[in-house]
């Protein structure tokens, strides 16, 4: 661990000496745990840049704010939400490890004011790690708003740290924080004011005398904080002494406080002991600086009476579900047309434009349809989107895992695997991080095995082409929403199989945090529409313009130049226009069956075979394993390729005349089922260590899909399709 | 005394024990449930296998084993 900066004045550090021409650098932890309005707060603050990365080695999102101000530049990182040090779920794994073992100068501390008491628990377990640190008693407003208020004055008093009030809602003393980082960057560090019971901090001295006789611990400050934590049986710590000379000695002295201290104070462990010396600090101190008034029914409490009735809850969650899909279809396919029409209109233009030749080809029936196949589903995917994220930030989610516990737990899962279940419509990438909520690592595995069954918005596009397709349109909002459900469904039936078969064991506790109804930012739910849709045409404008290069590429060579010719004289020989129009669509068909696809397609087409695909649509299925979008590009192109004879103008109709509505059913069963997109193949393969697991992974949705899929033709084709 | 799990809907009190062990009980202390917290029973489904308790303004959901462990000394709102 490192403690650098701490002991001088603020121009230590990583800066060094003399830099005063220099920015000077200060490196911000922003920890309070989850929902109190960390990222709120970063994102309000005056001219602040932004940044999305990964933290190192891991998957969890890290949000960074730089901010210039006085010569200096502060780099504010937003932890993932963390309720104890006593860390719990993997993501608080993550802020914990932040806290400990990166370099940073300084610690904001985020509290909820709703909820201070339990709050400042978690505040006063930072303040035992020694580091200058800034407390944010945040949602201000809410507080005021029931008469009630915090008085900064005495907290700072008491505690002996900065304290600043903020509302991040209305722009409310966000900017003062940054005042106070640089003011306290260059304080001396204020001497601690936390102290425990006589007893224990007797027990504390005993064991700061031993871990001085290591040289890792001569500062008294970095000895106290191991000392605490080796009584909060923080087993990072005890790690770390573990392989220390002095660890022998250290684990009889510990041993024996241990037993005195639980003794003395009746206790089952010095863990308890130090939680309720926390637990008792914080009542007195809310108790002198926070005024609440008795408190009245909430709008929670008036939601939660309807949303969460025993019996009326789930009807309404159904109902909230079936809306959201009905209005993803409904109001997503009113854009379409016109996408589309544009879309047609650059293709034309393009062919007015260019000479005939490859290039011409290449953008006017290689990428410039494909990339509109799949830009006309940017309005499904936002809608979807919009959606899910508006369940999440208004607290709903969470009341959905309360109600459906129950049922998940029947499957071998636990409500709060609902979370990442419901992301896994939006994307399956961020899906499999938000299963690390799950602490319980069978849990974990078994939620994301079946997590690739929760149809994501990327095959939206193709349910929605085939619907279009092969559906009546009345229909089509029905048919996505069974869909979905079937492969919610399916995932539970698997999740249930797993679970039975190769995971034994009950299924981790489920307590979870009912955050208050909040109505949600418009701001916060722009951006992420924005950066959604930013990062969907960034996609389609390079990967899947990239792939339908490709796939253009590989239909139109080799070119035969024999077969050509000899189909050129026949034409020229024919003087019916009708007979003309024929051979030409033979000549195309022909070459495209010769090409390099076209092998490629002969060649896997026997895997498709029984589920009534041709090879066409065997290679947009295998194509799909890029990005679902591919599916749709690849068929365009492969159709409009195929397909000289323009009586059949859109992909739609071309699809009805090549296409059985049985084998078409059965793609929909395929692409719900079988391994999702590269991405999140490799997010998967970050996430889960394990190689059997991995495999396992790789195989069985594609086995899957395929039976399944074979099942489903077979039973249509009885029943007379 | 007695667990969470045989009071009803809108029963108030305070907690006089937590059988939980940890990492369980870490976790419903540090969301607010520990011995001495006022606590309220706010909902439970249908089948009584998920509860909803609420402690000093935090609103907890937690399944009905996690609910039995917690003792509770009513004081009102109690059938
Ligand atoms: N009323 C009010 N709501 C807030 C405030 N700050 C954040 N929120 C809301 O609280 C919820 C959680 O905020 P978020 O920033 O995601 O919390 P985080 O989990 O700590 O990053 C969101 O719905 C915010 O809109 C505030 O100061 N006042
Ligand atoms: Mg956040």
């Amino acid at each position: 661990m490192r403690y650098g900066s701490c002991e001088t004045d603020g121009s230590g550090g990583r800066n060094g000496s003399g830099a005063d021409q220099k920015v000077k650098k200060i490196r911000v932890a922003l920890a309070g745990q989850p929902n109190v309005g960390k990222s709120s707060i970063i994102n309000s603050m005056t001219g602040a840049r932004l940044h999305v990365g990964n933290f190192s080695g891991v998957t969890v999102e890290k949000k960074e704010v730089f901010i210039e101000r006085d010569g200096y530049e502060i780099e504010i990182v937003d932890l993932p939400g963390i309720y104890s040090l006593n860390a719990y779920t993997p993501e608080e794994q993550v802020a914990k490890k932040f806290l400990y073992n990166e370099d940073y100068d300084l610690i904001i501390n985020v509290a909820d004011a709703n909820t201070l008491s339990r709050n400042l628990i978690f505040t006063f377990q930072l303040m035992d790690i020694q580091k200058k640190m800034i407390l944010v008693v945040n949602m201000i407003d809410e507080v005021e708003k029931q008469g009630g208020m915090v008085d900064r004055e005495k907290l700072e008093e008491l505690l002996g740290i900065p304290v600043v009030l903020t509302s991040a809602k209305e722009h409310r003393g966000v900017d003062e924080i940054v005042d106070h980082i640089i003011e306290v960057y260059k304080s001396r560090k204020p001497k601690n004011k936390l102290f425990y019971d006589e007893r224990i901090e007797e027990q504390i001295g005993k064991l700061v005398k031993v871990l001085h006789k290591s040289p890792h611990f001569k500062d008294p400050d970095e000895a106290r904080f191991i000392a605490i934590r080796l009584l909060d049986r923080d087993e990072e710590i005890y790690k770390i002494i573990h392989d220390l000379p002095i660890f022998i000695e250290l684990h009889e002295m510990l041993g024996q406080i241990y037993r005195e201290l639980e003794m003395e104070f009746d206790e089952e462990s010095t863990s308890d002991i130090l939680s309720d010396e926390r637990y008792a600090m914080a009542k007195a101190l809310v108790l002198k600086a926070l005024k609440k008034p008795p408190k009245k029914l909430t709008v929670t409490d008036r939601l939660d009476r309807l949303l969460i009735h025993p019996i009326l809850g789930l009807p309404i969650f159904l109902f909230f579900m079936w809306l959201l899909f009905q209005v993803t279809f409904e109001v997503g396919s009113i854009p379409m047309d016109w996408i589309d029409a544009a879309f047609t209109e650059i293709s034309n233009t393009v062919k007015a434009v260019l000479p005939d030749g490859p290039i011409q080809s290449v953008l006017a029936d290689g990428i410039i349809p494909a990339v509109g196949s799949v830009i006309m589903f940017l309005p499904n995917i936002l809608i979807l989107f919009l959606g899910i994220n508006l369940l999440e930030q208004t607290g709903y989610m969470a009341r959905a895992a309360f109600l459906l516990d129950g049922f998940m737990k029947k499957f071998g899962l636990q409500g709060k695997a609902f979370i990442p279940l419901v992301s896994g419509f939006g994307c399956t990438v961020p899906a499999y991080m938000a299963a690390r909520t799950l602490k319980n690592p069978k849990d974990r595995i078994i939620t994301m095995l079946v997590l690739g069954f929760m149809s994501c918005s990327a095959r939206l596009p193709v349910y929605v082409l085939l619907i279009g397709a092969f559906f009546p349109t009345s229909h089509a909002g029905n048919i996505l929403f069974i869909i979905y459900i079937s492969g919610a469904i399916l995932g539970l039936i698997v999740a249930k199989v797993l679970r039975t078969l190769l995971f034994k064991g009950e299924p981790e506790p489920f307590v979870m945090e009912m955050p208050p109804y909040r109505f949600p930012s418009m701001k916060a739910l722009g951006v992420e529409l924005w950066i959604k849709a930013k990062l969907f045409l960034k996609k389609a404008g390079t990967f899947i313009a990239g792939a339908s290069m490709i796939i253009w590429f590989l239909s139109s060579y080799p070119h035969d130049s024999r077969l050509a010719q000899s189909y050129e004289t026949r034409i020229e020989a024919t003087v019916d226009e009708a007979k003309k129009m024929e051979l030409q669509g033979e000549l195309a068909a022909k070459e495209l069956e010769n090409s390099y696809l076209g092998t490629i397609g002969k060649t896997i087409e026997p895997i498709f075979e029984p589920l009534g695909f041709d090879w066409r649509v065997s290679v947009a299925t295998i194509a799909g394993l890029a990005a679902k979008e591919v599916v749709v590009s690849t068929l365009a192109t492969l159709y409009a390729v195929g397909d000289a004879d323009e009586k059949s103008n859109t992909l739609i109709e071309r699809l009805r005349e090549n296409i059985s509505f049985k084998a078409a059913v059965a793609l929909i069963v395929i692409i719900m089922i079988y391994s999702p997109c590269i991405a999140a193949m490799s997010t998967f393969w970050a996430e889960v260590p394990q190689w059997a697991w991995r495999g396992f992974y790789l195989v069985y949705p594609n086995v899957l899909a395929w039976l399944a899929a074979f099942g489903v033709y077979t039973l249509l084709g009885a029943l007379g399709y | 005394m007695k667990p969470l799990t045989e009071c009803t809907i809108g029963c108030e009190g305070r907690i006089v024990k937590i059988k939980a062990k940890d990492p369980i009980k870490g976790r419903l202390f540090s969301l607010g449930l520990a011995k001495g917290s006022e606590i309220k029973i706010l909902d439970h489904t249908l089948a009584k296998q998920t509860w909803e308790v609420e402690s000093d303004g935090t609103k907890i959901a937690l399944r009905e084993e996690e609910a039995a462990s917690v003792f509770m000394e009513p004081v009102g709102g109690c059938e």
